[in-house]
């Protein structure tokens, strides 16, 4: 009997420490992603961003984004008008591991595009914080976040998938697709008196305008050479 | 020919009542344009209100002189025809009020050739009527607002969307559309040519041919089925407003805005061809009814 005991005491002391280790390896996992990170207090990026939304018709622009540690992001259209999503702040992957005390959890093992990589949730701790929960989706050869969804308490949910290329080391994307909550877009009575030109109406499934896209192909990158704080304003 | 068809605009420029047409676009323009110039942030936050939560733009940056000259044109192509009305309709009853026709007719000329040459003048009219409004809407707003990529909202069946063409897109989309608008227009003019006919005098023809429009436009857009699909694609007036397909640009699947297309022009065709009908009729039956009118005036 005592050696049953004896027995359930060391597995259950086994099984807490092995949550520890893993848990330990998820932080230390974080702080490795941090660390590359913070290696870049500020970056001009140029690209191109391709927008998906159901009731928004644009061409592909041409952008400029903008960061500057510890949180300032802005995307900006090189010529003519622009719609930027306004979660696009998201897309500043230190805002998620830098900001803020959080708890760090493991969530096992997973696959993005074929790739293995870890799941990893963070739990801010404080109540009142505006993310409820962020999953990273962590490259563990690369300490890169190759997925990440961040859940807001005010402004839904964000979805963010990353390629890689030459700016690895600095943790930069070459390639962001952002995904975000849109509403319905309704044009308000008597605005318009539009050509009909007799295309049969389609009844379009409510649900599915419910999400945006934002791609966003990154040519080059400017790190580490200053940027004027008047460029977020 | 000719020198009928220069009697004819030199009678229509000597009327007073041509210039009011001129006067009253000019108005309705500045008006738009001070208006947009003061407030017309309000005017894209009321319109977007949607859209505010969601995307960040530079609404003033939209507000430029093609948005301005899509969005005074979308209220006044459908004043214009009254316009149009005002010169068309008084064509054969003005001179049958005034007492000339039997005179004009007594000359050697067909009269056929009568008819023809006044519909000419005023397909000259309406002509000279989207100059000016090119001229005023477009150029002028171009001067005052500047120029950027242009958005277009519409409600497409269900849904409203929002279109932005590229600045170096949109040219050439407005001469289209200004030259559909003087189709569109003519159809106006052959119509109250054929009312002037029955008419001794031009009121008669001109409240006709604004009635005939209006009431033809609310049946345009009344939306149940059994008109749209059984009287809508029968009245001219469904395709008054067809120049604003050439701002409808065409997309990629997923959405992206293809330069230098448009998203259905076979409807912009068939709309156009439609109207030319319509023109070939309304002329055919006025010299029909001229011929054989009895002419005692």
């Amino acid at each position: 009997m005592k050696t049953i005991k004896k027995s359930l005491a060391t597995a259950f002391i086994t099984v807490i420490s092995m949550g520890n280790i893993v848990a330990q390896d998820a932080n230390a996992l974080v702080q490795k992603v941090k660390a590359r990170l913070e290696k870049v207090n500020d970056y001009e990026a140029a690209g191109k961003m391709k927008t998906n939304v159901t009731f928004l018709k644009v061409p592909i622009a041409t952008v400029k984004m903008y960061f500057k540690k510890p949180n300032k992001l802005k995307i900006k259209s090189d010529k003519g008008v622009s719609f930027v999503p306004k979660g696009a702040v998201n897309i500043n992957l230190n805002n998620m591991v830098s900001g803020g005390k959080y708890t760090v959890l493991d969530a096992g093992m997973d696959k993005v595009n074929g790739t293995a990589v870890r799941v990893v949730k963070l739990l801010p701790d404080d109540d009142n914080a505006e993310v409820v929960l962020s999953t990273l989706y962590i490259d563990e050869t690369n300490a890169v976040i190759k997925k990440a969804k961040t859940t807001t308490r005010e402004n839904g949910s964000y979805e963010l998938e990353m390629t890689y290329g030459k700016y690895m080391e600095y943790g930069l994307p070459d390639k962001i697709i952002f995904s975000f909550n849109t509403k319905d877009y309704k044009l308000p009575k008597g605005v318009t008196f539009d050509f009909d030109d007799g295309e049969a109406k389609k009844i379009e499934d409510k649900a599915k305008n419910k999400k945006g896209k934002a791609e966003i192909t990154i040519s080059s990158y400017s790190i580490n050479k200053g940027i004027a704080d008047s460029v977020f304003q | 020919m000719l020198t009928l068809l220069q009697i004819e605009l030199y009678k229509i420029s000597r009327r007073p009542r041509t210039y009011i047409a001129f006067v009253a676009i000019a108005a309705i323009v500045f008006i738009f344009q001070f208006a947009f110039k003061v407030d017309g942030q309000s005017y894209m936050e009321f319109i977007l209100q949607d859209v505010n939560d969601t995307f960040e733009m530079d609404k003033m940056q939209a507000i430029n002189g093609y948005f301005m000259c899509y969005i005074i044109l979308n209220t006044l192509l459908i004043q214009v025809p009254i316009l149009v009305a005002l010169i068309a309709a008084d064509s054969i009853s003005g001179e049958a009020n005034m007492g000339t026709l039997r005179l004009l007719i007594s000359k050697p000329v067909s009269r056929t050739q009568l008819i023809l040459v006044k519909f000419l003048a005023s397909t000259i009219f309406v002509l000279f009527l989207l100059i000016w409004m090119a001229v005023t809407a477009l150029l002028l707003s171009m001067i005052i607002f500047g120029v950027d990529d242009m958005l277009i909202v519409r409600t497409k069946g269900e849904e409203a969307q929002i279109l932005l063409i590229t600045k170096d897109d949109v040219l050439w989309r407005y001469m289209a559309a200004f030259a559909y608008a003087t189709v569109a227009l003519t159809v106006i003019a052959a119509l109250s040519m054929f009312l002037s006919i029955f008419a001794e005098n031009s009121i008669g023809p001109i409240i006709a041919t604004v009635c005939i429009v209006l009431v033809c436009t609310i049946i345009s857009n009344i939306n149940v089925p059994i008109i749209e699909k059984n009287v809508k694609p029968f009245l001219f007036t469904s395709y008054l407003v067809g120049w604003k397909g050439f701002f409808y640009i065409g997309t990629t699947d997923d959405g992206q805005t293809i330069k230098g297309t448009i998203e259905n022009w076979a409807a912009i065709r068939k709309s156009l061809f439609i109207l030319l009908a319509h023109i070939v009729i309304l002329v055919s039956a006025s010299v029909i009814a001229f011929k054989r009118k009895d002419i005692l005036s």
